[in-house]
């Protein structure tokens, strides 16, 4: 009995799906192509006042990729200083999971229900947030994104670690002073497809061009992939390939870091230079040890202070988020903002054995 | 008749439901910024999902069987959505593919666990790591979020200024299909006995295998569902969609007072359990609990879950000994 209702009523549920797709087939509907693109402007409304007074006693929410990171811990810690300067107060909120995409929509959630005046949020998504970010805009809180953007339109301003022409650039210019701008240089790079990099590694090639260079050249970039492994082996290769090789650079964390652990173990230890992109807990060990002389990040302490004065001068009206208005954000100077609503943190830091200990990220 | 009251009183579904009411009136009441609509419009969308796949997974737990391979079922269907949509293919044909692979997704779990007779605990956990892999390899590390708006509105939108989101109508519909199903047909009625015993249910005419084939399906249906409003719901389609889902199902379904050695429990609790997780998670986010102990708040409540049904069965146990004992001591004098 029980079956043959069961078997009836697949039957008709197979009947009602096959006429709906059959509809929906008939009816054209909604592709790709019939999405327009939104435009890139961010979101920026009214006019901005740059000599209004800066507002106290704002509450300016932090909601990191992840908390308990060390790295967002110490951008925090920096948001958290310049409120405190500034007479605001601070709160950080966020999952315990960098891809806990879900758990951060509901902490935009939760701030907007608990009506800060602006947050501060690293996106693990440049889309998933979109729709809560919008909700906090309606509701009047400001939403300024840090360290990872969300889609322009979906939040006021963009506080940018650094750009990628300063990056390359400086990389290029920290390991031509330790080689005497001569000698055979090599990239260590993560993934072939790694945008990032990619874009950093065209901006090494351009200030390569410069005449100062001439005696510098680049015998190869290699690809670690962000592995440990694979980027000691890569090291090791570069090494055989080109035994003249007078430096290394390595613009990802992972990549410096075990280049510095092949090249200290090494009868190159001291004399081939290595600089990139690390971060100082990573690299202590190797430059108290002289493997590194220098290599650079971008302080995230630095960019917490800055996107917690853009949240303040954000909330107080003296900027919108609209390109060409400038403000000025304590001891760090002026800022201008620029296209889509991004604001550069400037050059990056060099870390080195005077300074590294003043850090821990 | 007072005491079977109190029996039912003390069955955990009840319990979990009285609770569900007791958190959200104190939340009402005492925290800031809970009872607004905007809020419960919140929670109820961030808890969907989890509700949405409670639904088969609860009939599953029923007869017996668990399905841990949900989640990445949803972030496999989400993850070719993404890619479908890239190919610039309409939204109208993907969804309905998208549904198709989950069925083949529940399909195969199912065709594992009878016709090879596995255990599904053992087939879904090969299957969660594989139907995740999948995803990986279909949409790379690509995030695809520009989805038409109107179904993007349809899937994080609310209805007007209320606290009820559009997508939480379709929800009951499912949820009213889903107890029909379980508590009102034949159907529903012999997983019980398949959850119970399933030697006595085929003894008893049962098509077991049949049955668990098609809970297998339906919750395939249902993930890949759940995956496509995810993407949805979050603009987002990505690889690692809803990763973990699964959890907050079991433990939601757990919490709800479902039996996992099967035979035992009702949808009832299972929503219920899903919505107390939902609306405590709400709270302890608004009270700025943060996120590690959010997490041993909920891993101390599912402990409690298991430890409750014991104790209030032996609560009922106890007292149906007790009435036996002052029934068979009063008849001899009222006789």
């Amino acid at each position: 009995m029980s079956s043959i209702k069961l078997r009836r009523a697949c039957a008709a549920l197979a009947a009602v799906t096959s006429l709906a797709l059959a509809g929906t087939a008939c009816g054209g509907g909604t592709s790709k192509d019939d999405v327009k693109e939104e435009g890139g402007s961010n979101a920026s409304a009214g006019k901005a006042d740059p000599n209004a007074a800066t507002k106290k006693g704002l509450t300016v929410g932090f909601l990191p990729k992840q908390v308990n990171n060390p790295y967002f811990t110490t951008a925090d810690k920096g948001g958290e200083a310049a409120l405190k300067e500034l007479g605001s107060s601070y709160k950080e909120v966020g999952p315990s999971s960098a891809t806990d995409t879900s758990g951060q929509v509901s902490y935009v959630n939760t701030l907007t229900q608990q009506q800060v005046d602006a947050m501060a949020v690293s996106a693990q998504d440049p889309g998933a947030l979109c729709t809560a970010l919008k909700q906090a805009m309606k509701n009047d809180i400001k939403v300024v994104t840090y360290d990872s953007d969300t889609k322009p339109d979906c939040r006021n301003a963009f506080v940018s670690q650094a750009s990628a022409e300063a990056l390359g650039r400086t990389e290029v210019q920290l390991l031509a002073e330790q080689i005497g701008y001569k000698g055979e240089i090599a990239i260590l790079s993560a993934a072939q497809t790694a945008t990032n990099q990619n874009t950093w590694i065209e901006f090494m090639k351009d200030e390569l061009k410069d005449p100062k260079y001439k005696d510098m050249k680049l015998v190869k970039v290699a690809f670690g992939n962000d592995d440990a492994q694979q980027s000691f082996q890569q090291t090791q290769g570069l090494l055989q390939e080109h035994p003249k090789l007078a430096g290394i650079i390595s613009p990802t964390t992972v990549g410096i870091k075990a280049a510095a652990q092949y090249l200290s173990g090494s009868k190159y230890k001291g004399k081939v230079k290595l600089t990139g992109l690390g971060t100082p807990n990573d690299m202590r060990k190797y430059v108290k040890n002289g493997t590194v002389d220098a290599f650079e990040l971008w302080d995230p302490a630095k960019l917490g202070e800055l996107a917690a004065r853009t949240a303040v001068a954000l909330s107080s009206g003296q900027i919108t988020g609209k390109e060409g208005e400038t403000f000025k954000a304590g001891d760090m100077g002026t800022f201008t903002i620029g296209k889509d609503g991004v604001i550069d943190l400037g050059k990056p830091t060099v870390f080195d054995k005077k300074n590294i200990d003043q850090f821990n990220f | 008749m007072a005491d079977s009251a109190l029996a039912r009183a003390v069955r955990w579904d009840t319990v979990v439901g009285a609770l569900l009411i007791v958190v959200l009136l104190l939340s009402f009441t005492t925290v800031d910024g809970f009872g607004n609509a905007l809020n419960l419009s919140f929670l109820i969308g961030n808890t969907l999902p989890i509700a949405l796949i409670a639904l088969p997974m609860t009939l599953l737990v029923v007869s017996g069987e668990i399905d841990l391979s949900v989640a990445s079922t949803a972030g496999l269907s989400g993850a070719v959505m993404g890619a479908l949509w890239n190919q610039g293919m309409t939204i109208e044909t993907i969804i309905p593919i998208c549904l198709l692979l989950g069925v083949v997704c529940g399909l195969i779990n199912g065709l594992l666990v009878t016709r090879l007779g596995l255990p599904s605990l053992a087939v879904t956990i090969g299957t969660l790591a594989a139907y995740r892999g999948i995803a990986q390899i279909v949409l790379g590390s690509d995030a695809v979020t520009d989805f038409p708006t109107q179904y993007l509105d349809f899937a994080a939108g609310r209805i007007g200024d209320t606290f009820i989101p559009y997508a939480f109508l379709p929800f009951l519909v499912l949820l009213a299909i889903a107890v029909v199903a379980l508590h009102a047909t034949p159907f529903g009625r012999s997983l019980f006995a398949v959850g119970a015993s399933e030697e006595a249910a085929r003894f008893a005419g049962i098509r077991v295998k049949r049955q668990k084939l098609i809970l297998f399906t339906v919750t395939g249906l249902m993930a890949s569902l759940t995956g496509i409003f995810w993407a949805l719901h979050y603009a987002s389609a990505r690889f690692d969609n809803a990763t973990g889902l699964e959890l907050s199902v079991v433990a939601a379904v757990l919490l709800g007072g479902i039996d996992f050695d099967g035979g035992k429990g009702t949808l009832g609790g299972a929503i219920a359990g899903v919505f107390l997780l939902g609306a405590l998670q709400n709270v302890m986010s608004l009270q700025d609990v943060s996120a590690q102990s959010q997490i041993v708040v909920t891993g101390v409540l599912l402990v409690l879950s298991v430890l409750g049904p014991r104790v209030a069965r032996q609560i009922s146990v106890a007292r149906a000994g007790r009435r036996a004992a002052s029934a068979s001591t009063s008849a001899p004098t009222t006789s």
